[in-house]
C-alpha cells in the first residue's frame, strides 16, 4: 500500500527544501519525518521518501540503511538508549542495561511494544554515567535499583523520539 | 621515561594560571536559565562582539583568530585561523559547517554547551561567516541529541527574528543563512568529509583528501567545517583581541579549554580550565582524586581515540603540543622494543584530541575496557576500507576472546599486527582512532593483557 505524509510533515519538508541547493539534503529529515509518521521504515515508507524527494530507491535505501537511528520494523513508543560504552561501562553501564532486560523481559534491540531497549554508543553525557537518553529526557547517574522508576516516568510522560522531528 | 630514538625538548614551563580563579569564556552562562532565550543573552551582554565585527574588515576578523592562537576543539587542534585562510579569496558561494556531531567517547562538551548558550553558538557563527564570507550554513547536530536539536531550532528562529540571521544583518550587507541539520546516528559523520557527504544527503562515508573541504567541501564549494566549542571562541576574540585571547594559554595554543572528565573519580564533570593545567592537576584537584581512594591506572587524556598514559606520565600538561611531544610520555610501541611510526620517523606519544578524559582505576580490568573501545569502532567502521572494516571487526573479535579469558598464545602479536595494518592505510582518521589506543594499550599494559592468557603448555596445573 501507498503511503503519505501528513500535510504538517510535507511541509515541513517543502519549508526544508527551500535551505538547499538540491533535495538530497532533506532525505535525512524526511526519513525522521517518515518513520515518526509511520513507526518504522518499511520499504513503502522509503518508497514515500524517494518519490517525495525524486531520488532513487536505492539511494534512499542505502542512506537508510547506513545510519543506526532509522529503524527497518516496528518500535516502542519509548526507545531507551542505554550507554554502554568506556564511561558508562567503568561505572556499571551494563549492569544497568542487564537490570532493564531482566525487568522489561526484552534483549537489546527488542521490543515490548512500550519500551525499546537500545545497547547505544557514547551519548555525549560521559560526566554523569551511566546514562540513558529517551527522546528529549536524559537520565543521569543511573542505578539498576532506579530502573522502575525510570519506567514508570516514561510510562506517565512518554518521550517518542518524533517528538522533536 | 627517556626516549632514545628522537629526544624532542619539552615546551618551556609559563607561570601556571591558578584553574580556580582563570577565566570562564565559553561555560560562563551555564546553569543560566536566562542566557538560553535571546532576550536574556542580549541582557548579559549577547550579540554585542557580532556588532563589533560587522564594523571591522572580514579579513581582519581572521587575523584576529590567526593572532589568537584559537585551535580546533573537535580533536585534531589544527590552526582555527590557518585553517580559514585556506578558502580561495575568489571563490563565489563559501559556507561554514559547524560539526555538532560530538560522539568521541569520553566526550560531552558541545552537548552541554548548545543547551546552555546555544546563542553564543549563533553569534559565533554570524561573525565567523562574516569572516568567511559564507551565506548558507549550517550546523550538523548528532541525531541523538533530540533535546539540543530542539533548543537550537528554537534559538535560531528566535535569531531570525531579531535580525541575526538572514540578509542585511544589523542593517549591513551581511547575510547569514542558518540551518540546524539532524544527523541520525554515525560516529563516523563527526569526520568532517562524512559530515559533508552525510549533509548532501549520503551514507555517512569520508572522502579523499585532497581536496580539503577549504576547496572543495559542501555542494562542491569551498567549505570550513569548525567544532562547536571552536566557534564559540569566536566572539571573545573578536571582544577582546586575539592578543588577549593568546595569552591565556601557553606557547602555540591559545584560550581556555573544555575537559569532560569521566570514569573512576570521584566528581567526574566538564571544565573549562587552563591549558597549562598537568593531568595530575585535573585529576586530584579539580575531580577531587581517583575513587574509593585508588589510584589511576591508566589515563586517556582525548577520547577513546588516543593513545593511555601510565599513572606516572599525568605531570604533563595537558596542552595540545604537550601530549604531543612531551618526553615524559613514552611512545607508543608497534611491539615491544620497537616504536611506531607516525609518519617521517615521528613518535606517537599522545594527543589532547577531544578534551575527553577517561580515568581508569587501580582495580579496572584494561584488557575489558580495550575490548569495548575496539567493538566501537568495529560497529563504527563505515566499511569503505577494507582495512578499517576487517580490521576493527578482528580487533574486536580477538580482543574479545583475550577479555573474557580465551585467548590464544600469540594474540598479543595478532592485535599488534592488525592494528599495524590498520594504521595509516585508510581513507579516514577512524582507522588509526582503533589502531592507536589498541598499540598504545599494549605498550604500557602489556602484562596485563598476558595476565588474561592462558597458561603456557606444562606450566598450567
Amino acid at each position: 500500500m501507498s503511503l503519505e505524509f501528513s500535510a504538517d510533515a510535507q511541509k515541513k519538508i517543502t519549508a526544508l527544501r527551500e535551505r538547499y541547493p538540491t533535495s538530497q539534503p532533506v532525505v535525512l529529515a524526511a526519513l525522521h519525518l517518515a518513520q515518526k509518521e509511520h513507526g518504522y521504515l518499511s520499504d513503502e515508507a522509503l518508497q514515500l521518501v524517494a518519490r517525495t524527494l525524486d531520488l532513487p530507491y536505492a539511494h534512499v535505501f542505502g542512506v537508510a540503511t547506513f545510519y543506526t537511528m532509522f529503524r527497518r520494523e516496528p518500535a516502542g513508543k519509548n526507545v531507551l538508549r542505554i550507554c554502554t560504552n568506556i564511561s558508562c561501562m567503568l561505572r556499571g553501564g551494563y549492569d544497568v542495561l542487564a537490570a532493564f532486560e531482566k525487568k522489561l523481559g526484552v534483549k537489546k534491540g527488542g521490543t515490548n511494544g512500550e519500551f525499546t531497549i537500545v545497547e547505544e554508543e557514547c551519548i555525549a553525557v560521559c560526566a554523569n554515567a551511566p546514562a540513558i537518553v529517551c527522546g528529549t529526557r536524559y537520565f543521569l547517574d543511573v542505578e539498576p535499583g532506579q530502573v522502575d522508576a525510570i519506567l514508570d516516568e516514561l510510562r506517565k510522560t512518554p518521550r517518542p523520539e518524533g517528538e522533536v522531528v | 621515561m627517556a626516549d632514545a630514538v628522537t629526544p624532542e625538548a619539552a615546551p618551556p614551563p609559563p607561570p601556571p594560571p591558578d584553574w580556580r580563579t582563570s577565566p570562564k569564556l565559553v561555560t560562563a552562562r551555564f546553569g543560566s536559565e536566562e542566557a538560553k532565550t535571546l532576550a536574556g543573552y542580549e541582557k548579559q551582554g549577547g550579540y554585542q562582539a557580532l556588532r563589533k565585527a560587522l564594523g571591522m574588515k572580514p579579513e581582519d576578523i581572521t587575523a584576529e583568530v590567526k593572532a589568537s592562537n584559537l585551535r580546533g576543539r573537535g580533536g585534531a587542534g589544527f590552526a582555527t585561523g590557518v585553517k580559514w585562510g585556506f578558502v580561495p579569496k575568489d571563490a563565489q558561494e563559501v559556507h561554514l559547517v559547524v560539526n555538532a556531531d560530538e560522539s568521541e567517547p569520553g566526550t560531552c562538551k558541545d552537548r552541554e554547551l548548545m543547551y546552555w548558550d546555544p546563542h553564543l553558538l549563533i553569534e559565533g557563527i554570524v561573525i565567523a561567516a562574516y569572516a568567511l564570507r559564507a551565506r548558507h550554513n549550517y550546523i550538523y547536530i548528532r541525531g541523538e541529541m533530540m533535546r539540543e536539536y530542539a533548543v537550537l531550532v528554537k534559538a535560531v528562529e528566535e535569531a531570525y527574528a531579531r535580525g541575526y540571521l538572514g540578509k542585511n544583518i544589523l542593517g549591513s550587507a551581511h547575510e547569514c543563512q542558518l540551518t540546524v541539520h539532524r544527523g541520525a546516528g554515525a560516529y563516523i559523520c563527526g569526520e568532517e568529509t562524512a559530515l559533508l557527504n552525510s549533509l548532501e544527503g549520503k551514507r555517512g562515508q569520508p572522502r579523499l583528501k585532497p581536496p580539503f573541504p577549504a576547496i572543495k567541501g559542501l555542494f562542491n564549494d569551498p567549505t570550513i567545517v569548525n567544532n562547536v566549542e571552536t566557534i564559540m571562541n569566536v566572539p571573545f576574540i573578536v571582544d577582546k583581541g586575539g592578543a588577549w585571547f593568546a595569552a591565556l594559554g601557553p606557547g602555540r595554543s591559545g584560550g581556555t579549554r573544555i575537559v569532560c572528565v569521566s570514569g573512576h573519580v570521584n566528581k567526574p564533570g566538564v571544565f573549562e580550565l587552563p591549558m597549562t593545567i598537568t593531568m595530575r592537576q585535573i585529576i586530584d584537584e579539580v575531580c577531587g582524586g581517583v575513587w574509593k581512594g585508588r589510584k589511576a591506572k591508566a589515563v586517556i587524556p582525548g577520547g577513546v581515540s588516543m593513545p593511555p598514559l601510565l599513572e606516572s606520565e599525568l605531570d604533563v600538561p595537558s596542552e595540545f603540543d604537550a601530549l604531543q611531544t612531551d618526553p615524559r610520555i613514552h611512545p607508543v610501541e608497534v611491539r615491544p622494543g620497537q616504536l611506531f611510526d607516525l609518519g617521517g620517523g615521528r613518535n606517537l606519544r599522545t594527543m589532547a584530541g577531544s578534551g575527553g578524559i577517561v580515568v581508569l582505576d587501580d582495580q579496572a580490568d584494561i584488557p575489558m575496557a580495550i575490548w569495548r573501545i575496539m567493538k566501537f569502532f568495529a560497529h563504527e567502521s563505515c566499511g569503505q576500507c577494507t582495512p578499517c572494516r576487517e580490521g576493527t571487526g578482528w580487533l574486536e573479535k580477538v580482543s574479545r576472546r583475550v577479555a573474557f579469558g580465551a585467548g590464544k598464545p600469540g594474540d598479543l602479536d595478532l592485535l599488534s599486527s592488525i592494528a599495524h595494518g590498520i594504521a595509516g592505510n585508510t581513507i579516514c582518521a577512524l582507522g588509526d582512532a582503533a589502531a592507536w589506543p589498541m598499540l598504545g594499550f599494549l605498550t604500557k599494559f602489556r602484562a596485563d593483557f598476558e595476565a588474561k592468557l592462558p597458561q603456557r603448555a606444562g606450566v598450567a596445573a
